[in-house]
């Protein structure tokens, strides 16, 4: 047996068999849905996951109990739990793994979730690129609900929860909470006006809690051993663990559950063993290729909230993409925005024409046709959609084309007096590790 | 709209087993409408490729005009609105995989099978896309082929997958 590879949520996460319920049982599993329906009330619930001072592990790090004490009381409609399993944000594959082989703890936090809440109908948002993964949860809704931990009158509780997957179709907007809400209710993934806040007017127009896989496996763990059990993880504000996603030219990429506020050098170099020989980090994008990126001078910020936007960036979904120095950044940028065009939706003029303009700029840096003027005329776009958009995806454009060029703007610079680029020994090393 | 959609094609119908399947999905919902991706999906999976007569029928099982349920699948880029080979391969190019090699993965595809973004082998075995970020940038570079990840691919790698791929 090798050693747990986190405290929490990757401390079974190799077990075999954890997909099927009795060994997920046998591990305790479920035992805090027979602690908690009918025995707390679901206030209780929330001021727990209050008090542990989990955050949204999905891109914002929302507070999770307060989220769900926006959800009104008193209200005629019925009340929806949405777990946000579209896992979009590139460099990002922790939720695909936690499904893929602990899909029970899931089904859990969104049975305790939804009776603090008290909702009665709960949702998975997959997306379709899941459809494997979709099964493997579909598998495990079917145990529980056959072992009476889902539907009516949950282990004589007197509560009741229906859980079903949705699955998506290829939108990283769906990833976005109201625009998930959109393709949940079969329209166009696009985003709506906040406020009202999904809290009071969700889906179907009704209290919604959208919460990401990630926060929700949190929530059993919370539950049974407590607020103070939780925050022996992590620091006063970024309490608990979170799991980093780390690919690039590093010996060992993969998900790393951390508590928060580890350096980021010590998860690349203790964890995922320094960089593959023959590869130098240049910069390292922290948490999602929305995120600016940080250069190898700032290694020793530590992985939590306050750390990461002291230095300018975000934890954001966890996905850390290192970027070696044989990489020409204005080539990466370039790649990173051709994302955001791709995927904006189309339904706001700055993001819809800015990301097209952004990209067209740098097409023409790349093609060795840039002017002096064109790095100004970059950051311009990017601070005329940066807050000015309907969503988060217009920022997400604007954040590292205003990063990349702030920690970097001499490689953008040599780009255009050269009309080449820096470097471009990464074609050279790739052909090693290639073979 | 692409010219496939506005062709004339005779009506299709749900085999029964689709049938079934579609009336379980519909209790999932309290509404018609939020049917509308999932039924696509069952379309998808019996006929291969959302066509217009497709698209008609979804929108009769789902009683949404017709213009709505095309624009809901032209939002989505995993619904074929032409048809596609057996073995979809579909090449992530996003940030992760492309620092990994995915942009000489996908010269190598296109040279090997003599097709480009888009195409479809004349025997009907291949279709080659680019894709966005598939989630599994730690095992850079990915190919989805259907439903199914590659990871860690390399030239020879794939060589040898299109081999079991008949």
């Amino acid at each position: 047996m090798s050693a747990p590879r986190g405290p929490l949520l990757f401390k079974d996460i190799d077990a075999p068999g954890l997909t099927v319920i009795e060994t997920y049982r046998r591990g305790g599993g479920y035992e805090t849905v027979g602690a908690v329906l009918g025995k707390k009330s679901p206030d209780e619930c929330i001021e727990v996951v209050k008090a542990s001072g989990l955050r949204g592990r999905g891109g914002a790090g929302f507070p999770t109990g307060m989220k769900w004490g926006f959800v009104p009381k008193q209200t005629p409609k019925p009340k929806y739990l949405v777990c946000n399993a579209d896992e979009s944000e590139p460099g990002t594959f922790k939720d695909r793994e936690l499904m893929e082989k602990n899909p029970h703890l899931m089904i859990e936090g969104m049975i305790l979730a939804a009776y603090a809440i008290q909702a009665n109908t709960g949702y998975i948002y997959l997306r379709g690129e899941f459809a494997e993964i979709g099964r493997i949860v579909d598998r495990a809704i079917a145990e529980a609900h056959a072992a009476g931990l889902l539907g009516e009158n949950i282990l004589g509780s007197g509560f009741r929860f229906a859980l079903h997957t949705h699955l998506g179709a290829g939108a990283y907007i769906c990833g976005e909470e109201t625009a998930l809400l959109s393709s949940l209710e079969g329209y166009r993934g696009q985003p709506r006006l906040k406020p009202p806040f999904p809290a009071v007017e969700g889906l179907y127009a009704s209290p919604t809690v959208v919460n990401n896989t990630e926060t929700l496996m949190n929530v059993p763990h919370i539950l049974k051993h407590g607020p103070a059990w939780f925050r022996q993880w992590g620091t006063e504000k970024s309490p608990g663990t979170k799991i980093f996603s780390v690919s690039g030219p590093v010996k060992r990429p993969g998900n790393y559950e951390v508590a928060m506020g580890m350096p980021l050098r010590q998860l690349l170099d203790d964890l995922c063993g320094g960089m593959r020989d023959g590869f130098q980090l240049k910069a390292v994008i922290p948490g999602g290729s929305s995120v600016p990126p940080l250069p190898a001078s700032m290694l020793d910020t530590g992985l939590d909230y306050e750390s990461m936007n002291a230095a300018g960036t975000f934890v954001g979904s966890g996905g850390v993409i290192v970027i070696d120095d044989g990489t020409c950044l204005v080539d990466a940028l370039l790649n990173i925005t051709r994302f955001y065009r791709h995927e904006s939706c189309g339904k706001c003029t700055p993001c819809r024409e800015g990301t097209y303009w952004m990209e067209e700029v740098l097409l023409r840096l790349e093609r060795g046709e840039g002017r002096a003027v064109d790095i100004d005329l970059l950051n311009d776009v990017a601070d005329n959609i940066l807050g000015k958009s309907f969503c988060a995806l217009g920022d997400a454009a604007a954040m590292p084309v205003m990063g990349f060029i702030k920690h970097f703007r001499p490689e953008f610079e040599h780009h255009i007096t050269h009309k080449r680029c820096l470097t471009n020994r990464r074609r050279a090393a790739l052909a090693e590790v290639m073979a | 709209m692409s010219e496939t959609l506005l062709a004339v094609e005779p009506a299709v119908e749900w085999p029964e087993a689709a049938r079934a399947e579609i009336a379980e999905t519909l209790t999932h919902y309290p509404n018609l409408r939020s049917a509308v991706l999932p039924v696509m999906w069952i379309a998808q999976r019996e006929w291969g490729w959302l066509s217009p007569a497709v698209l008609r029928l979804v929108a009769r099982t789902v009683e949404l005009p017709e213009p709505e349920v095309f624009g809901v699948a032209t939002f989505y880029t995993m619904f074929n609105l032409k048809p596609v080979a057996r073995h979809h391969l579909q090449v992530c190019m996003t940030l992760s995989c492309s620092l990994m090699g995915a942009d000489r993965l996908f010269r190598h595809l296109e040279s090997k099978l003599g097709i480009g973004h888009g195409e479809s082998t004349p025997d009907g075995r291949f279709t080659l896309r680019r894709v966005e970020c598939l989630a599994a940038c730690g095992g850079a570079p990915c190919l989805q082929v259907n439903e199914t990840y590659h990871e860690n691919l390399n030239e020879a790698r794939v060589d040898r997958l299109l081999e079991t791929l008949e």
